[in-house]
């Protein structure tokens, strides 16, 4: 087996080919079908579909499935557990709670002190919002998971489902409070959808994940001891409790920006991390970069197959819909085989 | 300024435990433990079940802090120095060794090699000779590429003493190192813990074997309710009065025949 560098080199390879792959699928297909070599030589209306409206779509998919598929991988090694994900955990329904108590901190303040106060509403301060519900989950469900000083998986994962259904709860309560363009954009947030941004928005959310990435892949030689258990990871020199935190928060920060960015995309987080794990095996230092390049490339698909599904219909489904439709069974699939291997062992 | 201390002859304390207490919540787990280990020695950690030894591993180990009394381990304060510089001096066998994921042997044990690496922990040429040296010492080289939890439970535990070996400590810890392995996986890892510390490892086990014990150990320690209650060479320390007396069981008490180390076999009357 040659050595991680030269393996990174060709994961890194493989995978920034298919992110491009499917960008350029991505670009050609929809209600609209147009000719990349046309959309590229200047052709109209191709090459404004192509570079207004396609590319940017797929960027945000891109971004948001690295964001997601990243913070699965490291959630599954601190949990100690294959099943876990920002989805599944809770993670992203504490995110999107956090970003609805912003933007309706901010509808209130308006009716207060005039429509000034609605600017809290914008990107940044929801996404702060977001990124803080996400830690805060976090840490509430690796809190509540330890049982007498242990983490117990199972029971960690149990509280991440319930606290996403309560959060999805609140949420639809709290819709009613907040003024009809508000109320549309939480319920996006709730389905899970690839949409239209900014190049500002995408700029900064770009630079978020990837800085929020990048000290994941700063930390993924530690990951490998993470999955150890505190005791023996501890014995091998690592500080535990400082990784775990960097890991929560970075995790957590990417996932805040992925709900802010597209709302609560579920089991990309999962279903990822785990087919790359399967080529490249529990190496961190090549499942992290892996998970984050191949999970760009599962969204921007999945994306462009919402899109495609249900064109007949003039419709499309949010891409929430496509992820959970693929990532329900897969997760069943997992808990099937992996309770009698890795559920007990980890 | 007083001229220091002479130094003990003989070779280095490695461990030095004085006066130690600790509980976990009200329940006193230590009372008053004091041992030592030197290099070169094989100490063995004897007691009934909750008689603490566990707990002075991970003391020692620096896992838990004494909420009395002092360990020393190498000269450092085990639970208050960096773990990366305890991780240099001490290695720990676990009791359980747990692994979720599938890595493989080799990857298992480089992680001996993770408190002297980089954040990245690239493995340099000494890394790899350390790694292949353990898993040489252990009988491990072929199955260096094959899937961790593909091995039977005698070559898990080889996988983890190599792991140990790997990270070149000065103390060797092992919790309970022979548990759940058949006969001949017991003296294989009794005799590589002993050959360890021929070569100059300070080695302490947690051991419930009397005899496994009394056949590979320099010294025993005997634990009972959180105290020290025998310490010596095995003949002395396991005399028949005093297996029952800490284990509450009638032994009878002789001599293996081929190696003169001491027996201790339970004699009770099955009928009653």
């Amino acid at each position: 087996m040659s050595s991680v560098p030269v393996r990174l080199a060709v994961l890194l390879a493989a995978g920034l080919a298919a992110v491009a792959l499917a960008v350029a699928l991505s670009g050609a297909v929809g209600a609209q079908p147009i000719s990349l070599g046309a959309a590229l030589s200047g052709a109209e209306p191709d090459r404004t579909i192509l570079l207004r409206l396609r590319i940017p779509r797929a960027a945000l998919a891109a971004i948001v499935g690295a964001a997601l598929a990243g913070a699965g991988v490291a959630l599954q090694a601190v949990m100690r557990n294959p099943l876990a994900e920002p989805f599944v955990l809770g993670v992203s329904g504490g995110a999107a709670l956090g970003g609805t108590v912003v933007i309706l901190a901010a509808t209130t303040a308006a009716r207060a002190f005039g429509p000034g106060a609605a600017a809290l509403a914008s990107a940044t301060p929801v996404a702060a919002g977001a990124v803080a519900g996400a830690t805060a989950t976090a840490l509430l469900v690796f809190g509540l998971g330890r049982v007498g000083g242990r983490l117990v998986p199972e029971t960690a994962l149990l509280v991440g489902v319930v606290f996403n259904a309560f959060a999805a709860g609140v949420i639809t309560v709290l819709r009613l409070l907040v003024p009809p363009e508000q109320a549309a954009r939480l319920l996006y947030w709730l389905l899970g959808t690839i949409g239209y941004e900014s190049g500002g928005t995408l700029a900064a959310g770009g630079v978020a994940v990837a800085a929020a990435l990048g000290v994941l892949v700063a930390g993924s030689a530690r990951l490998n001891l993470l999955t150890l258990g505190d005791e023996e990871a501890a014995s091998l020199g690592l500080d535990v409790r400082r990784t775990r935190a960097w890991v929560f928060f970075a995790a957590s920060a990417a996932t805040g920006a992925a709900v802010a960015l597209a709302g609560m995309v579920g089991f990309v987080g999962l279903i990822v991390p785990h087919l790359v794990r399967r080529v490249v095996g529990p190496d961190h230092r090549l499942l992290v970069p892996g998970a984050a390049l191949f999970g760009a490339a599962f969204l921007v698909l999945a994306d462009a197959l919402a899109r495609l599904a249900f064109l007949p219909l003039g419709t499309e489904p949010p891409v929430g819909a496509v992820t959970a439709f693929l990532g329900g069974p897969f997760f069943l699939w997992l808990l099937r085989r992996s309770s009698g291997t890795s559920g007990s062992a980890a | 300024m007083s001229p220091a201390p002479p130094r003990p002859p003989g070779p280095e304390t490695m461990v030095d435990v004085r006066g130690v207490a600790f509980a976990y919540g009200a329940r006193a787990a230590l009372e008053d433990v004091s041992f030592s280990a030197r290099a070169g020695e094989f100490v063995g950690l004897l007691g009934p079940n909750g008689a603490g030894k566990s707990t002075l591993v991970r003391l020692v180990a620096g896992l838990a802090a004494p909420a009395r009394g002092s360990v020393r381990l190498a000269g450092l304060d085990p639970a208050h120095a960096s773990r990366r510089a305890v991780a240099r001096v001490c290695a720990l066998v676990p009791q359980e060794p747990r692994i979720a994921w599938p890595f493989t042997v080799r990857e298992v044990v480089m992680m001996g090699r993770a408190p002297r690496q980089g954040l990245l922990a690239l493995p340099t040429p000494f890394d790899r000779g350390a790694v292949q040296g353990a898993l040489e010492a252990c009988d491990l080289a072929h199955l260096a590429d094959r899937r961790l939890d593909a091995l039977s439970g005698g070559e898990r535990r080889r996988v983890f003493f190599a792991r140990a070996l790997a990270q070149e400590p000065r103390v060797l810890l092992l919790d309970e190192p022979t548990a759940f392995l058949d006969l001949a996986h017991q003296v294989m890892v009794m005799r590589m813990a002993a050959v360890a510390a021929r070569g100059g490892l300070c080695v302490v086990a947690v051991l419930h074997d009397l005899n496994l014990a009394a056949a590979a150990c320099d010294r025993l320690v005997v634990l009972s309710r959180g105290r020290v209650v025998a310490e010596g060479a095995p003949s002395d320390v396991l005399t028949a009065q005093r297996v029952r007396e800490v284990w509450d069981v009638p032994v009878w008490r002789g001599e293996n025949g081929v190696t003169g180390a001491p027996v201790v076999l339970p004699a009770f009357d099955r009928e009653r």
